[in-house]
């Protein structure tokens, strides 16, 4: 077994497993997103502002949030693994992305709940 | 005319700084021989090119090499099947450390091979006879140990180009699975258990460039996907 | 040679296909400092071509099967020159060998009851051939010595042997007292020459099949063991004994195995003529090897071969059906196609007897200890030396090997030598060392190839040599052909004495190796057509028309070729097995 890995479950199984569940997901809220734009053709914003007033919608987003955060961590870290090959350069990158997602997550909760 | 352009890659450690493509004129005297056949002519010009070659009938696995782009067996290739312009280019197995001209140094192949430990594993006390099997466990085995660890599939993988110490790549794989699928082997789970880290199996990204070049006709992506069955099957 | 690099081990092997690693396994388990020295990657060997599977009565297919059953076929296979003594252990011992294989992971074809799939093959009968064919050939499909070779490498990988893998062995080490005590080897990857010494060196070399033009042995198969023990002055048994398989791909030399008859194949002439049930009324296309290949030799010679050329005859194997074909022998269609661009679910395989096996080689015991003759003519160990598998002539095969024995022969003498080597080594081996001079001895060969500065080019007098090998020591042979062949051959060796190296580089040097191997080509080819010329009968796979028939009076004994004198003697034939009588020869037909 391959021990010496900065990921953070160490499972390839879950992160596998995360991978897909959280691309179902995305894939579920980018096609509501765009039946709800196509279904409302004279969108404006006191419509768009009361979707996400919505409880469900507000779960339903963070979920896509939390999922795009996970799918982007394990893929990044698996381009990084595959093409930084020293590990100072590996390791700094990674730190950004993880900063930079965390930043985003937090950000985006932020908008969604802070209302 | 039957000459045909042949160009292969050449380096020698002790007098060559770099590696470079050594240009041969080949006459096949108008047959459709294989790549084998085409390097035997080109090493009676030239005796010092070097390359490994045994069985010359697609069994022994010595003489994989990138032909015209593609990882295959010299032996059992046909010009008629590569060549294009009349033109053939012989390049080592990609990914590997190169020893001299098309031989490369397999040993992170082999260690790969090693780690999945490809030996039956069963402490039951055999039987005075041979274990029993049933021929549709048998059948389980069929795609998977006809494997003659040439390299043409893990060299042709990009997954394990980039990380060939930590992914196990195809042809471990497909060993691996084929003692996974035996209804004789009882270290399933310590089998899995060693594979379920981010590299060993994941790194597979099910690209199937392994089955598209294999000479045996093998399916590794299959095996992959069927560890990967096992191992969720294991953890839920 | 002081700055040389020298290893020590308690055994090496010398070989790294079936009979080598089997040899390697049992020395491995009991911890005894052991190397396999091999010149390619253990799994190239040449065992990984072997087809249609390997002969032993485990009483699958029929449970009243008895291995004294499989013994009386294999003496009358051999034409009664088989030692009966070394058949009647290959036999007995031959399921626990099989069943072992079967234990470590070999993936054996199953019948519907789990148990092994045995199918038949040539010259196999029940009830000592009062009981009709028999089917004694276990398979992995059409890939058993694929299965079987890398099998027992995997099961060397569980047990940490060591390997020397493309390592070339040049010649054998002998001490002042003529005993062998290592070898000098040169490491092809580096081009670093190293003494290695041992205790026991088993010479696990396989054949020769490249002395012929035409032949299904790997380009590897170059007498690299037979060679070195012929230089190293030891004797060679039954040297004329080569076995032309009926079934190879005309044009490629590639094999068929004699499965695709087992399994209800048979061969025609130009005319769709079943013709082998004119020559063997009974046991037809599965009669001996010998007999077939003679028949079909003699079906092309009266006219009726297939062809423009009429130089081959067809295997017809269309009406077994592609369910059969795909399920008993995938790797033959893959083959057919490739090689005879013939698929053979539709159309027939053209074929020719082509050279498969070297049934003489190193004479040894049951234990694989090396036996030369002393001045009285009684057999004498040679100290140090141990062969087993294709290099080493037990002698299980006598004249003419039957299908199916070879891989059994691998793993029970492989096996009976690691074995015995063990229980020697327990007991205290103590030689004396070489010494610089004895070792220089060995370099002599290496140092003159590097020396070499002008003169002709290995591959063109391997090419010459193999021609006069396959004009004049073929399927059958006769005295001014053959005088004339030896003639050639003692030029030839002159020639090669003289012959250049042009590359004298280091690294993965195969030039350096190729001009090696055709050494050991020279002393094999030597050795076989030395030895065919001076044995006057028809025996087995040797048939000369000048004397058409066997000859017990004179002949019913081993040949034993002295390399010093290039001279022919003869040995004994072992006649007193343990357990069962002695079988006498008769008349042999199918």
């Amino acid at each position: 077994m391959v021990t010496n890995i900065t990921n953070f479950g160490r499972s390839g199984l879950s992160d596998w497993l995360i991978q897909r569940f959280s691309a179902v997901i995305l894939a579920l809220y980018t096609l509501f997103i765009v039946a709800y734009l196509l279904l409302n053709p004279g969108l404006d914003y006191a419509t768009w502002s009361g979707l996400f007033a919505q409880t469900w919608m507000r779960i339903f987003s963070l979920l896509a949030f939390v999922s795009i955060a996970a799918h982007a961590w394990i893929g990044l870290w698996t381009v990084t693994t595959d093409y930084l090959k020293p590990t100072g350069i590996r390791l700094a990158v990674q730190s950004a992305i993880i900063l930079a997602i965390f930043v985003f997550l937090v950000w985006g909760i932020q908008i969604l709940w802070g209302a | 005319m039957s000459t045909l352009q042949v160009s292969v890659y050449r380096y020698n450690p002790e007098t060559d700084s770099a590696p470079y493509m050594q240009e041969f004129q080949v006459d096949t005297k108008g047959r459709d021989l294989m790549v084998l056949d085409v390097l035997h002519l080109t090493k009676e010009q030239d005796s010092s090119m070097a390359y490994r070659r045994s069985c010359r009938e697609g069994v022994c696995g010595s003489d994989g090499m990138n032909m015209n782009g593609k990882n295959g067996l010299a032996c059992i290739t046909p010009l008629s099947e590569v060549v294009k312009n009349n033109k053939l280019v012989l390049r080592p197995l990609p990914g590997l450390p190169v020893i001299r001209d098309l031989v490369v140094d397999m040993g992170i192949f082999y260690k790969q091979y090693e780690r999945i430990q490809p030996y039956l594993q069963n402490d039951t006390p055999a039987p005075a006879i041979e274990r029993l099997q049933s021929p549709e466990d048998r059948d389980k085995l069929d795609g998977l140990y006809e494997c003659i660890l040439c390299a043409c599939c893990s060299t042709s993988c990009p997954s394990f180009w980039w990380n060939p110490d930590k992914f196990v790549g195809p042809a471990g794989l497909l060993q691996s699975y084929r003692f996974l699928a035996d209804s004789r082997d009882e270290a399933t789970s310590e089998r899995l258990a060693e594979l379920e880290d981010p590299f060993s199996v994941f790194r597979c990204r099910g690209i199937m460039n392994c089955v598209a070049v294999c000479p045996k006709g093998l399916n590794p992506t299959r095996a992959i996907g069927k560890i990967r069955e096992m191992l969720l099957a294991n953890a839920t | 040679m002081s700055n040389m690099r020298s290893l020590s081990f308690d055994a090496i092997i010398i070989g790294g296909g079936g009979s080598g690693l089997r040899a390697a396994l049992e020395l491995a388990k009991s911890g005894k400092k052991t190397a396999v020295l091999s010149k390619v990657f253990p799994t190239r060997s040449h065992t990984v071509s072997a087809q249609g599977g390997i002969t032993c009565a485990i009483a699958s297919a029929d449970p009243n099967d008895d291995w004294r059953w499989h013994m009386y076929d294999t003496v009358k296979g051999g034409d009664y020159i088989a030692d009966q003594d070394a058949a009647e252990y290959m036999c007995s011992e031959g399921p626990k060998a099989v069943f072992e294989l079967e234990h470590m992971g070999l993936p054996f074809s199953r019948f519907d009851n789990g148990r092994i799939y045995q199918r038949p093959f040539g010259g196999q009968s029940k009830n000592f051939g009062e009981g009709g064919q028999a089917a004694r050939t276990c398979a992995a499909a059409d890939r058993t010595g694929h299965a079987l070779l890398h099998t027992l490498y995997q099961n060397n990988l569980k047990n940490n042997t060591t390997f020397l893998n493309e390592w070339y062995a040049v010649d054998l080490v002998k001490n002042a007292n003529g005993d062998v005590v290592g070898c000098i080897a040169l490491d092809i990857e580096t081009g670093e020459v190293v003494h290695v010494k041992s205790k026991a060196t088993v010479l696990a070399t396989g054949g020769a099949g490249r002395i012929y033009a035409s032949t299904t042995n790997a380009l590897i198969n170059t007498g690299d063991g037979i060679g070195m023990a012929l230089r190293a002055g030891f004797p060679m048994q039954d040297m004329e004994m080569w076995q032309f398989h009926p079934t190879g791909i005309y044009g490629a030399g590639t094999l068929v195995t004699e499965g695709c008859r087992g399994e209800g194949g048979y061969l025609v002439n130009k005319d769709g003529e079943r013709f082998m049930e004119r020559y063997a009324p009974n046991a037809k296309d599965l009669a001996g090897r010998d007999v077939v290949a003679r028949s079909m030799v003699m079906e092309i010679l009266e006219g009726r071969g297939c062809g423009d050329k009429a130089d081959h005859v067809f295997l017809k194997l269309d009406h077994l059906g592609e369910e059969v074909l795909g399920k008993r022998l995938p790797g033959i269609v893959e083959l057919s196609k490739t090689f005879a661009h013939v698929d053979p679910a539709k159309e027939p395989i053209p074929v020719v007897p082509t050279c498969h096996y070297m049934m003489g080689g190193i004479p040894t015991n049951v234990h694989g200890q090396a036996v030369m003759q002393d001045a009285d003519g009684n057999d004498q160990i040679v100290n140090g030396l141990f062969a087993c598998g294709e290099a080493a002539c037990v002698s299980v095969h006598g004249a003419n090997r039957l299908g199916g024995n070879s891989l059994l022969d691998l793993v029970v003498f492989g096996r009976a030598a690691g074995m015995f080597i063990e229980g020697a080594l327990n007991e205290g081996i103590d030689y004396l060392e070489a010494t610089d001079s004895d070792v220089d001895a060995a370099m002599k060969r290496m140092s003159r190839w590097n020396e070499s500065n002008g003169g002709e080019s290995v591959p063109d007098l391997k090419a010459e040599l193999q021609d006069i090998m396959q004009n004049a020591f073929g399927v059958f042979r006769q005295e001014d052909n053959m005088q004339e062949g030896v003639k050639k051959l003692a030029e030839l060796r002159e020639r090669i004495a003289n012959a250049h190296l042009g590359d004298k580089s280091n690294a993965f040097n195969t030039a350096r190796v190729e001009a090696l191997e055709l050494d050991n080509l020279m002393e094999v080819a030597e050795a076989t057509a030395i030895s065919a010329l001076e044995r006057k009968e028809s025996r087995g796979a040797h048939s000369r028309y000048d004397y058409p028939d066997r000859d017990d009076v004179n002949w019913l004994k081993h040949s034993l070729y002295f390399p010093a004198e290039k001279v022919l003697g003869k040995r004994d034939v072992n006649f007193t097995p343990k357990t069962v009588d002695t079988f006498e020869p008769k008349v042999r037909t199918y």
